[in-house]
């Protein structure tokens, strides 16, 4: 046997010594032309068609929303009520994913911009859009990771825990008149306890990732949102006294009639009492300051320290949906739900536009403060949010109580107070579009400074 | 003897209730931190004992860092151990460059002229600016606020091309050699400099209401980690640690070395103003003022730096004669000594290294009992570890 036979003769000195040979494919046929077709106008389509992703997306964005309104007005009322429960269910599941996606991506970008960064910028070729989409083809792709000494059925529940109550919130959360899966009596309660549920999911998660860690967040988030729900609840009590009703559609209904009917404006109480609930929030969906369960720079990553891949998705998932999901109570309570400024504009724009602001001021909050310990959370609840809350939920109804024809003299200096919050709540927003404005105007400040006066040598 | 324990634990109207069970096994959760942590600035690993949210004592290990740096130098001549003098703490190379060269003139005798020397005081205060900076910016998101570090960033990258422009590097410098700098400063680089100066100043005053006066910043450090005086003296504290208790000793004031006697500057001191004196924040704050201090110190030098050789005449391959010498240099983290014996060869007979950060990481297990876990990242934070030179 001749060992060298095989050996091919060695390259001489000076030619290329490593390059790959590329097989010789031959295309025919159909394979031929699409090759061709590929070769001819790929190097402009592909970019071209990059180019104009974002347009293709909110030309789908507009496509969905006409097809859920076409379905929703003409082809709904014909089928029968299994199939529409689950078309609206469907399409309900579509809508909090989006804005889970959205959330996540703008996220991004706000952090961003208030760091002096840009966000991300690549990915879908506008400012980014794709990100998270391509996170979530990430996180998809990645090994489903089990501690070896983890509770596993528990581990493997815990995100659903997290997530489907976190869904559940929005079947009763009314985007318009008509525009609600389930217009309950008791809806605001029900929205609460949705999303009161979704604490159990991060303690069965924390405690079934057998890390210490996990341990801490999951101990952290049990004894925050406890006591954050009572001071959350009794804001809400001082609303829902005020208009009598539980009912979301209702308590939406009521407030119809131009900025100045919103329940926010009627009594100083009220005006707090939204203040307060927005705290109250920011503490029960993990949002910073109060965002001690995930702690990074104390917990490593608090009770998801051990989920990776796909379950993590649920959380991360599960808490930007809790963050529309407040805020839409917030929204619907406080700020006139999908009534216009202006009377006679009303639509489920209203909403989405005045629910996304709140989101946004809660990513403004995180990336501008600092974090709070665990006792001076607990403290601040119940030292000073609780009794507050109270007097609030008093005051007002103390200023129900007087607020009629039967005294003439409250009540006037009541319409004084009540025409003064809307001043103020319009000048407010005032201050906060001049600030964006001047935000807006100075935006390529500080980075376009840096890249003016870089050094040449360097 | 248990049972008595047990009884003191739980008041005995509640035993009796039987809602509190008397058996109950309560005992410490030991965690341990890093060396695999966000908050640990490195490779450290802290052993904390805690009772819920509560921590009983506090153990720190090191040593995953160690690269033989005092070894190496038995082994080397002077001149090569510069560049391991920037992998001591690597936040501030110029600094240990800078010590380095000045123990070696020392006991070498080596003259160096005046443009080297203001040319070192700018260098070693534009690094301590950076080093302050990213102290600063990264206590700022060890308090979970993210974006002072970003905006610390920003500026740290303008003093890294001011770097990268004198010398090539961006991080490992060894810049400050013997007998003076490697070369001189571009053209026109006095002016990016100022420039520079310029535009930092005012940037302090931001970071202050973004962060150092923020409430919950300030509820979060103030009277937290308290050192006394005394026990900073005791643990051999030094730098911002030592400042923050109280006590106005800086090397640059009490022993000048280069020019520093010539210029005006003051000792930034805390003064406890959010809380007892020697708490994180008087230690945060302390980097802070330095800062400012700094850009002082700068300025004077840029004005007093005159044109002249910039490296005094010293054989490529330094022989010193036989004897030892220790000398010390204020780092931004606090006193760099080397400890440096000859037998009159090429290569060190032995070479000592004091790192600041050791001494001042010493002091943490007197701090952290009876802190709550998250003051363990606001402690840390504050003395400002680099593990690079705890490890050597």
């Amino acid at each position: 046997m001749n060992q060298t036979a095989n050996i091919k003769p060695q390259t001489p000195l000076g030619q290329a010594m490593f390059v790959c040979e590329r097989p010789k494919v031959e295309y025919r046929g159909l394979s031929l032309k699409i090759v061709q077709l590929a070769t001819k106008w790929g190097p402009i389509g592909i970019p071209l068609l990059l180019r104009f992703a974002w347009g293709i997306f909110f030309a789908a964005l507009v496509f969905v929303i006409a097809f859920v309104w076409v379905v929703g007005r003409f082809i709904n009322p014909l089928l029968p009520w299994f199939v529409r429960d689950v078309v609206v269910v469907v399409g309900l599941l579509a809508f909090v994913s989006i804005v889970a996606i959205i959330g996540i991506w703008g996220e991004r970008k706000v952090s961003g911009r208030i760091q002096s960064r840009l966000g991300p910028m690549r990915t879908g070729a506008w400012h980014g859009w794709a990100q998270s989409l391509a996170d979530g083809l990430k996180f998809v792709q990645k090994e489903d990771l089990i501690p070896q000494d983890a509770d596993k059925p528990l581990f493997r529940l815990a995100p659903y825990v997290a997530l489907v109550p976190a869904f559940c919130a929005y079947l009763a959360i009314p985007f318009g008149v008509g525009w609600v899966f389930h217009d309950s009596d008791v809806g605001l309660l029900f929205v609460l306890a949705m999303l009161a549920i979704e604490v159990l999911g991060v303690i069965m998660g924390g405690w079934a990732s057998n890390s210490k860690w996990s341990l801490y967040g999951a101990m952290r988030e049990g004894c925050q949102l406890v006591s954050y729900e009572i001071p959350m609840g009794l804001s809400l009590v001082a609303a829902v006294a005020w208009l009598g009703s539980l009912s979301l559609v209702e308590l939406g209904r009521a407030q119809d009639g131009g900025w100045w009917s919103w329940l926010l404006f009627q009594n100083p109480f009220l005006f707090a009492a939204f203040f307060t609930y927005y705290i109250a929030s920011l503490a029960s969906c993990k949002r910073s300051p109060f965002d001690l369960p995930e702690g990074e720079s104390e917990l490593v990553a608090g009770f998801h320290t051990e989920y990776s891949g796909f379950r993590f998705v649920m959380f991360f998932f599960a808490e930007y949906m809790g963050m529309f999901a407040v805020s839409a109570v917030a929204t619907v309570i406080f700020l006139g739900g999908w009534n216009s400024p202006v009377p006679g504009l009303a639509s489920p724009l209203w909403f989405v536009i005045k629910s996304t602001f709140l989101v946004w001021v809660q990513m403004w909050v995180r990336w501008t403060l600092p974090r709070i310990r665990i006792d001076q959370v607990m403290h601040a609840c119940v030292k000073y949010l609780l009794p507050f809350t109270l007097l609030l939920f008093v005051g007002s109804s103390l200023w129900q109580l007087y607020d009629n024809p039967d005294h003439r003299l409250f009540e006037g200096f009541a319409a004084v107070v009540r025409f003064g919050l809307g001043c103020l709540g319009l000048l407010l927003l005032g201050l906060y579009f001049a600030g964006a404005a001047y935000g807006f105007y100075h935006r390529n400040q500080l980075v376009g400074q840096m890249v003016r006066k870089h050094l040449p040598g360097a | 003897m248990k049972e008595i324990e047990l009884q003191y634990r739980h008041p005995p109207d509640l035993l009796d209730d039987g809602e509190i069970p008397s058996d109950i096994r309560t005992e410490e959760l030991v965690l341990n931190m890093g060396p695999q942590h966000p908050s640990t600035h490195g490779v450290l690993r802290v052993v904390l004992q805690t009772d819920g949210e509560l921590v009983l004592g506090a153990t720190p290990y090191m040593g995953y860092l160690h690269r033989c740096a005092e070894k190496i130098a038995e082994k080397v001549t002077y001149r090569q151990f510069t560049p391991y003098t920037d992998r001591l703490d690597y936040l501030a190379a110029m600094n240990n460059n800078l010590g380095f060269a000045l123990a070696v003139e020392k006991l070498g005798g080596i003259e160096v002229p005046p443009r080297a020397d203001y040319l070192r005081v700018i260098f070693a205060e534009l690094n301590r600016i950076a080093s302050h900076l990213m102290a600063t910016g990264s206590y700022g998101l060890d308090m979970g606020a993210f974006t002072p570090l970003v905006y610390c960033f920003r500026e740290r990258e303008w003093i890294m091309d001011l770097f990268e422009a004198a010398c090539g590097a961006r991080l490992t410098y060894s810049y400050i050699t013997i007998g003076g700098v490697r070369e001189d400063v571009p053209e026109g680089w006095g002016d990016k400099c100022r420039e520079f100066l310029d535009y930092f100043e005012p940037k302090i005053a931001e970071y202050n209401d973004l962060l150092s006066f923020n409430h919950i910043f300030i509820n979060r450090t103030g009277n937290v980690g308290i050192c006394p005086p005394e026990l900073a003296v005791a643990y051999g504290l030094t730098g911002p640690c030592l400042r923050g208790s109280g006590l106005a000793w800086d090397l640059r004031k009490a022993t000048p070395y280069c020019r520093y006697h010539e210029l005006d500057f003051d000792i930034p001191v805390g003064h406890g103003e959010n809380g007892a004196v020697g708490d994180c924040w008087d230690r945060y704050f302390v980097r802070v003022q330095e800062m400012v201090q700094s850009v002082r110190i700068i300025r004077q030098a840029l004005d007093k730096l005159a044109d002249g050789p910039v490296q005094a005449k010293v054989p490529r391959v330094v022989k010193l004669p036989a004897g030892e010498v220790y000398y010390e240099v204020e780092n931004p983290r606090g006193q760099l000594g080397f400890h440096l014996v000859s037998d009159g060869g090429t290569s060190p007979y032995r070479l000592k290294i004091r790192g600041p950060s050791f001494c001042n990481l010493s002091v943490l297990p007197v701090l952290a009992p009876n802190c709550l876990l998250a003051d363990i990242a606001a402690l840390l934070g504050s003395i400002d570890v680099v593990m690079g030179e705890v490890d050597r």
